[in-house]
């Protein structure tokens, strides 16, 4: 057995365990052991207030996600075979387009020219355009759009496994639909809420592309911090312990999560 | 132990590169490795300085490119066994390199043509190679006549109202502000960052987009996403030449350069040198402009006749053009005012 699996410990080891390794390694010790890098972290107001702002958004972006996929995935769940599988194929459709390329299209959609600002003037809704992107709104609105299959699937694989009958038995004794959703469905889809949330979260701390593109240079994400202190402090390590914050934060909140499902429930989908 | 580490990666990629190299060596018993930014840039350069230059001194110029050379130049010395030989990056990096023990110091009695270059052209471990210009660009759909001209205008909303853009980095950016408050452009440096940042509060609610990349710049022109704007002259012009109705004014510019500068330990030092020179001659300065909306980094390619009037007219370092700009001062940017500045950055954009 350990002859079967080690070649692929032998890939995590080298592609995964060392260069975090090497990352950590980098962030305390540079010419000597120092915890200047960690110190700069929690003095300086710029990296608090944009870990703050990255909590803020992702906790955004993933109620909005929520909201929107819970739907998709009850519909999904609740029509027959083939209409559900349509409903999937389109979920996860767009995960075949590169992020770059959808935060392109929403940028064409949102701004002052783009084709919302161009339709609401046109029917009159509106007499200036509205600022729609270069702003923290339109990093949330393309961040949800990239995310939402993370949301959808976890969703309806848990949704799949509530029998049928429950809801049925519900009826029979005499509750109406809303009610035996409230009561049955609800409480038993909740892993899978937890699921889609920690997922849609913990993908979300990490984003750059949407801040980046669709942030107008306000939007400064803990990633972009990362990227920012490689330029200024010309070595590795600033930019390592923001990163390794970054991941001590992520594994925290699962960690957080795992006392209430499993966390094999939300990777791995059992 | 990160030094290491370091080294296993080089020797790997170094390899690799290597066997490249020498596939592209025929009979030619010297020969340097040169690397730029690549895309059209390094492509107008083979056509006017490098291929013109191997021919002459007969070496071979391998080529490489890579948008940001810095944390190359800084793993490659820093292994003890550098493969490239002569790099083309944004002058302060060249002058980071030289205090850090990065990058060689220049002997100018070896380099004729840059000891003939003004002072303010070169500095102990840099000549300068090409200038672009981080100009004052504007919508003439938005302002047909009375265009915006200077940073006053640009910071004066109520003459001028209409959505704009700076770039989000400090560089060039607090010269703007600096210039927007009165000063004058040959009295910038050094710079005086609080006056600076305090101007740039002034304008911060009137600016829609702090853009990042020159691609996103020329998008938000194009797009009439904003109506003026700072930008590079070459992709304004790229812009305009497209068919937007887009200008730009050279005056109050900031005048930028790329600069060549040799690693510390290259493997080919003394061709190095050699090619050095040869890339700032005159002639082959004055072809750059003719491939690509660049100015040559040696002012004495004006004179040469290569460079039409009307072509010249349009680059930034041009001598009338350059002389209604501020020359940027990539030593102030690299003293400890200059990180200190570049570092409070990031705080005055969050706020």
């Amino acid at each position: 057995m350990l002859a079967l699996v080690s070649p692929a410990l032998l890939v995590i080891l080298a592609l995964i365990v060392l260069p975090v390794g090497w990352l950590a390694w980098q962030s305390i010790y540079h010419d000597g052991f120092t915890l200047e890098n960690y110190r700069r972290i929690f003095t300086e107001d710029i990296y608090w207030r944009s870990f703050a702002l990255t909590f803020e958004i992702s906790l955004a972006v993933t109620v909005i996600a929520l909201l929107l996929g819970y739907p998709v995935a009850y519909l999904a769940n609740s029509v027959p075979k083939g209409w559900s599988i349509l409903i999937l194929a389109l979920v996860v459709l767009p995960f075949w387009t590169s992020v770059l390329v959808r935060a392109y299209a929403w940028l064409a959609l949102l701004q002052r020219t783009g084709v919302i600002n161009q339709l609401l003037r046109y029917l009159d809704v509106i007499s200036e355009p509205l600022a729609l992107v270069h702003n923290t709104f339109g990093t949330v609105v393309a961040t949800v759009h990239i995310l939402l299959p993370f949301m959808v699937l976890p969703l309806y694989a848990t949704m799949q496994k509530i029998p049928g009958d429950l809801m049925q038995a519900g009826a029979s004794l005499g509750a109406s639909p809303s009610l035996t959703f409230m009561r049955v469905f609800l409480p038993l889809s909740l892993p899978g809420v937890l699921a889609g949330c920690t997922m849609v979260f913990v993908l979300c701390l990490g984003f750059y592309i949407t801040p980046e593109l669709l942030g107008g240079g306000r939007t400064v994400m803990v990633s972009m911090l990362v990227s920012r202190n490689v330029e200024l402090y010309n070595q590795f390590g600033a930019a390592s312990a923001v990163a390794v914050v970054l991941l001590l934060s992520v594994l925290l909140i699962f960690a957080a999560v795992s006392r209430f499902i499993s966390l094999d429930r939300i990777l791995g989908q059992k | 132990m990160t030094k290491r580490h370091f080294r296993y990666g080089y020797a790997v990629l170094g390899g690799s590169l290597g066997l490249l190299a020498t596939a592209g060596i025929a009979a030619a018993a010297e020969q340097i490795t040169f690397v730029s930014q690549g895309g059209a840039y390094q492509q107008a350069q083979t056509v006017a300085i490098l291929d013109p230059s191997a021919k002459k001194l007969g070496i071979t110029i391998n080529q490489d490119s890579i948008p940001d050379a810095w944390p190359a130049i800084k793993t490659q010395v820093g292994s003890g066994k550098p493969i490239w030989d002569v790099v083309d990056t944004p002058t302060g990096y060249c002058l980071r390199g030289g205090e850090q023990g990065l990058i060689e110091k220049l002997d100018f009695s070896k380099i004729p043509n840059a000891a003939a270059m003004p002072e303010t052209y070169r500095s102990p471990y840099s000549v300068s190679y090409e200038f672009y210009s981080s100009v004052l660009a504007y919508s003439q759909k938005t302002f047909p006549k009375d265009a915006p001209n200077s940073w006053v205008d640009f910071w004066d909303v109520k003459k001028f109202p209409g959505r704009r853009a700076l770039r989000n980095h400090p560089i060039a950016t607090l010269e703007a502000a600096l210039m927007a408050d009165g000063v004058a452009p040959d009295k910038l440096y050094p710079l005086d960052v609080d006056r600076a940042f305090k101007k740039l509060e002034e304008i911060k609610p009137s600016i829609t987009v702090w853009w990042t990349s020159g691609a996103q710049s020329a998008q938000l022109l194009n797009d009439g996403e904003v109506d003026m704007e700072m930008a590079w002259n070459g992709r304004v012009s790229a812009v305009a030449k497209e068919g937007a109705k887009v200008s730009f004014t050279y005056n109050q510019g900031i005048l930028q350069s790329t600069s060549l500068c040799i690693l510390k330990g290259a493997p080919n030092l003394d061709t190095a040198v050699k090619f050095l020179n040869e890339a700032v001659d005159p002639v082959h300065q004055a072809n750059l402009p003719l491939n690509i909306d660049y100015g040559p980094g040696n002012p004495k390619a004006f004179d040469t006749g290569v460079i039409k009037p009307e072509r010249a007219a349009q680059l930034p370092s041009e001598p009338a053009n350059a002389a209604k700009q501020a020359l940027m001062s990539y030593a102030w940017w690299s003293s400890p005012a200059g990180e200190a500045a570049e570092k409070r950055w990031a705080s005055f954009m969050q706020k």
